[in-house]
């Protein structure tokens, strides 16, 4: 078997230095009873040709975003990744090398966790970031537990332009802790009043920015309000490559950012692996979850880094641990740098506004075509109306070649003001060709 | 550059293919850019007045000084593809580059989670099947695919737990865990609203199943075992335990980090487990990344199967469905909530299923017999001149304690950095506890004879060295490696943890 | 009149009036290795004889100092914040950590005096 380097001839010679008969008498503190007698029921091995031909049929069953006019968002938008990176990434000694625990054959990996930590920080216009999580959802429910910690208080105020999958990750980390949620009602309109459910025991509200159906508004005056009430105000990033063309939430006064940072680097993986941003305060930074590269000198005087403030971690304070998380998202997080450090101030800026200017496009041709959309503003998603069920339309049009967007039903499926609500996001991948499809196939639903 | 000559002998401080590479940030120049991005034609922007104002602060380079500068510091790491990392419980054997090239596949990778169902047959087909040969190994009838990470999926394991017993009335209080267990599991407890209780181990390095059995009360929510547990030995009174812990009406979590040890071999669903975590990125090949991710699917016991967490594919009369909302769940089913946003990591689904189907049946389980084989030659290798914590045989990996070196003056900390300058990754230091200062070796099926007889003998030749009074070489060490010993404790007393431009910093001071 | 005390967890206290100053001993620095970090208790909280008080952090490990009495916190030493290396440095000095207001004077019967304490860490091994 290709992977497996020992001959026959090796392992009878090495069972012979062990002193062992066999190589099943080394499972001799197995009770026999469960000793299985052979191999299990499933196909034996197979060489790359036949693995490869099993699973690219699987894959080919499948509709892939680049092939056809594609328009969804709400939590995942689909990017043009530069060809380096994916390259840069693959490099045997990123791919397949472990944790940096041993920093002195590790520095490659720490310090470009340090310029990650440096990147997220700057765009989210906070002080530090960690060396990432599992994705944007697991970090907003980190930091509903972080915010817990800081003010000592149980309760958390969710809004309700959260992505739905945010909001339940988040009351499930939360569920067996004494907490109560206050989940508000999605916020279709774009009217709610968080700020009047902000009470004594609220350790934080949790905003997301731009929110789920797109709209974007200033946080400053919830930040101020959880300020003076004493509680953190947490802002939830779905979309990173916002923070090319808007206001930062650090310059909002968020005291956490907990972000989705997948759309650099990485794609769109049918949900996973994602990489999860967590950016705060310096005052809250021991409270932090996750791991953090620290900048240091080596004997010689030499600059480097290593992981820090270990105390925190589950490996050190067990079940005092600002969170039980051990693995990050390393590779996905090193192809957020590189994809950043290629972008640039410069292409960063010019990405974001690319992404805007598509989407007003998109908007003038609906509002011209008649079709709703019921956002003021928006960075590069939008809400729209039409006038049935929104998710047969989209099965519709996805069987005619064109995926016009996620159904609000998919999210929200017991709510039904969102019946008929389509969720559009446009990234600079679409092409005027494919807007053009788009809105005339919405004009024929509408 | 001052033209001094630094200690290495040369101007720039470089050492042949070893260079001195600084920050992105200090590589910058305005305007200068990796991409070619079209000027975006000006339009009536929808922002709100929210426009970004001010600088954000990031560099420009351009891509050929991008593509150096990430590969030059890829140089300055070792990894799986240059050499043997003998790193217990963490399973670090080859990443199969088939894996990558599938997992890269349009059709897989370019799909969003979103999607139409009936555009991602082929995705939620890999799910079910991988899911079908996670089952099938384990002898569990069911598996939570979600979790991102083995301390993720152990966070699932214990909250489906909580969940089965909330819906019985009695959610309980504690959960026992063994004096050697990892730090994940007492944090894991915490989350889940319960103390944690240890369990001592008993002179063959097994927890007492006495002391087990005393501690097993009413109170009891579940008990975590890792199997082969942290010691690299198989816990043979397990049918014991978990019929102990079954009489208390608790639910026995495994810890399946050391799977590689037993696939295969031994069904945990014939141990009497009630739920598992296995780690893809350990057992089944999908690679590390410098740290993820990872995936920590979750197998589950007919008694936990139905608070199991949103959302699983089914089969549907028109092909694969997700099942993404408690109302769309079918009874018995009641999650009790979701994990993470979307469905799982998919992309290491897809490697973990080519490497899955490149072994087979067959192989997995030669893989597990040649990892036990490996392991057991490390013993039988080192066990005079190292000092094992407990006679063999050893499952997947080994454990020493640090008993060799007394009196040398030299750690277990010295010895492993000096290790590093005989080309060789430390294996697993000060962990399990229960050793003193322990070493961890778990060799994994990939590396050949020829690389643990080299590993071998230098680990003989360097505890003939600590013994025979070298201590200072091994304070020094590592000589070599791109970086000497670094001052871990100044970076946690004052903590460095992201770059700010000089001009800041001056301002300040002012 | 002031004394001096020790606990069996390695805290120190120095009795002056009704309040006792709590630092950890020279043996306990030692055992810590350098120090990075100190949590320390908010001043007017509560706390307990060998209850829970403060965390002092080196970089490998975090350990519990717990209260050698109970009674009220009245102060602690700000300095550390920025130098958490006094507790090195100067362990049954500058580097002490709070101030409790005596609750019940009976508890000091329960720690050990100098000698006591110097044996005690002898036969630590």
């Amino acid at each position: 078997m290709r992977y497996l380097p020992l001959t026959e001839a090796d392992r009878s010679d090495m069972l012979a230095v062990i002193g062992a008969p066999s190589v099943d008498s080394l499972f001799r503190d197995v009770p026999e009873s469960v000793r299985l007698a052979g191999p299990v029921d499933l196909p034996p091995h197979q060489g790359e040709l036949e693995v490869e031909r099993a699973l690219t049929a699987m894959a080919a069953e499948n509709v892939a975003a680049g092939s056809v006019p594609f328009f969804l968002g709400a939590g995942a938008y689909r990017h043009h990744v530069p060809a380096s990176v994916d390259h840069l990434i693959q490099r045997g000694e990123f791919l397949t090398s472990y944790t940096p625990y041993q920093p002195e054959v590790s520095q490659g990996t720490l310090q470009y966790l340090f310029e990650f930590q440096s990147q997220v920080a700057l765009i989210t216009g906070m002080d530090v970031a960690n060396a990432s999580m599992y994705d944007g959802a697991t970090s907003c429910a980190e930091a509903a537990l972080m915010a817990r910690r800081v003010t000592k208080r149980p309760n958390v105020v969710l809004s309700g332009g959260l992505h739905p999958h945010y909001g339940e990750t988040t009351e499930t980390l939360l569920k067996f802790l004494d907490s109560k949620i206050d989940a508000m009602p999605a916020d279709i309109e774009g009217t709610e009043d968080i700020v009047s459910r902000i009470g004594a025991d609220t350790a934080c509200v949790i905003v997301q920015y731009p929110d789920l159906f797109g709209r974007v508004r200033d946080l400053q005056p919830v930040a101020d309000a959880c300020h003076d009430a004493g509680a953190l105000l947490v802002v939830a990033m779905t979309e990173i490559v916002a923070l090319g063309a808007l206001r930062s939430p650090g310059e909002m006064g968020a005291d956490i950012v907990a972000a989705e940072g997948r759309s650099l680097g990485n794609p769109l993986n049918f949900g996973g692996p994602y990489v999860g941003l967590f950016a705060c305060s310096d005052r809250h930074v021991r409270q932090m979850p996750g791991r953090l590269a620290g900048e240091t000198v080596d004997v010689d005087g030499k600059r480097g880094w290593v992981l820090t403030l270990s105390t925190r971690e589950q490996h050190i304070r067990r079940e005092k641990a600002t969170s039980n998380i051990c693995t990050n998202s390393g590779l996905c997080a090193l192809a957020f740098t590189i994809h950043m450090s290629l972008l640039g101030e410069d292409g960063f800026r010019r990405l974001a506004a690319l992404n805007h200017v598509k989407a007003v496009q998109l908007a003038n041709r609906f509002a011209a075509a008649g079709i709703e959309v019921l956002n003021q503003t928006f960075f590069n998603e939008m809400t729209v109306r039409l006038s049935g069920p929104a998710a047969p339309e989209v099965d519709r049009l996805a069987a005619e070649g064109v995926l016009a967007g996620v159904p609000v039903s998919r999210l929200l499926p017991n709510d039904d003001r969102a019946r008929d609500l389509l969720l559009v996001a446009v990234t600079e991948t679409a092409t005027e060709d494919d807007m053009d499809r788009l809105v005339a196939a919405l004009t024929e639903t509408v | 550059m001052d033209g001094k000559m630094t200690e290495t002998g040369t101007y720039t401080g470089n050492r042949g293919l070893r260079i001195e590479e600084p920050l992105i940030f200090e590589q910058d120049a305005p305007g200068r850019s990796g991409v070619d991005l079209p000027d975006p034609p000006p339009v009536q922007n929808r922002l709100g007045g929210l426009d970004r104002t001010g600088a954000i602060g990031l560099p420009g380079l351009s891509e050929p000084q991008v593509v150096r500068h990430y590969t030059r510091l890829s140089q300055k790491n070792y990894a799986i593809d240059s050499g043997f990392y003998p790193l217990g419980s963490c399973t670090m054997k080859h990443n199969p580059r088939l894996n990558e090239k599938l997992a890269r596949l349009p059709g897989f990778a370019d799909l969003h989670p979103l999607q139409p169902e009936a555009t991602v047959q082929g995705a939620l087909r890999l799910i079910d099947t991988l899911a079908h040969w996670i089952k099938t190994l384990t002898g569990m009838p069911a598996v939570a695919m979600s979790p991102a990470a083995g301390a993720h999926g152990e966070l699932c394991g214990l909250m489906t737990s909580r969940a089965a017993l909330e819906a019985r009335g009695d959610a309980r209080k504690r959960v026992l865990v063994p004096d050697s267990a990892h730090g994940t599991n007492p944090a894991t407890a915490a989350i889940c609203g319960y103390a944690v209780e240890a369990i001592p181990l008993n002179a063959h390095g097994r927890v007492d199943l006495a002391a087990l059995k005393s501690a097993l009360d009413g109170d009891v929510a579940a008990f975590m075992l890792t199997n082969p547990n942290t010691c690299g030995l198989f816990e043979d009174e397990i049918l014991e335990q978990a019929q102990a812990v079954h009489d208390a009406g608790a639910f026995f979590y495994c810890d399946g980090a050391n799977f590689n040890a037993i696939m295969g071999r031994v069904l945990p669903g014939d141990l009497g487990i009630d739920c598992m975590h296995l780690n893809l990125h350990k057992t089944f090949s999908t690679p590390h990344g410098g740290g993820g991710p990872g995936s920590g699917p979750v197998v589950l016991s007919d008694a936990l199967a139905s608070y199991a967490p949103l959302p699983w594919v089914v089969h549907g009369e028109n092909g694969f469905r997700l099942v993404e909302h408690k109302g769309d769940a079918a009874a018995p089913a009641d999650p009790y909530g979701r994990m993470k946003a979307f469905h799982g990591q998919m992309g290491m689904f897809v490697r973990a299923l080519a490497y899955m189907m490149s072994h087979g049946s067959d192989g997995l389980r030669q893989a597990s017999s040649d990892a036990v084989l490996n392991a057991n030659y490390l013993l039988a290798r080192l066990s005079d001149v190292l000092s094992a914590a407990y006679d063999g045989p050893c499952m997947h990996e080994v454990l020493f304690d640090d008993h060799f070196l007394k009196g040398t003056d030299v750690t277990t900390l010295d010895f492993a950095k000096a290790m590093i300058d005989e080309g060789f990754h430390p294996m697993t230091m000060y962990f399990p506890l229960v050793a003193h200062g322990a070493l961890l070796m778990e060799p994994t099926e990939t590396e050949s004879r020829e690389s643990l007889d080299q590993f071998v003998d230098a680990l003989r030749h360097l505890a003939a060295r600590a013994k025979s009074g070298d201590a200072e070489a091994f304070h020094a060490a590592p000589i070599h490696a791109p970086r000497r010993r670094l001052d871990e404790t100044a970076a946690a007393r004052h903590p460095v943890l992201r770059w700010r431009p000089e001009k800041i910093l001056d301002e300040a001071a002012e | 009149m002031s004394y001096l005390k020790y606990s069996e967890e390695h805290e120190w206290i120095l009795l002056e009036g009704d309040v006792v100053t709590v630092g950890i001993s020279d043996f306990a620095q030692q055992q810590l290795g350098d120090v990075v970090f100190v949590e320390l208790p908010t001043v007017g909280r509560r706390v307990e004889q060998f209850g829970d008080a403060a965390v002092v952090e080196s970089v490998k490990a975090a350990s519990e100092v717990f209260a050698p009495v109970s009674g009220q916190i009245v102060e602690v030493n700000e300095a550390l914040e920025g130098d958490p290396e006094l507790v090195n440095r100067s362990p049954t000095g500058d580097g002490w950590f709070m101030k409790i207001r005596l609750g019940d004077p009976e508890e000091l019967e329960g720690l050990m005096d100098e000698a006591e304490y110097a044996d005690f860490v002898a036969s630590q091994g």
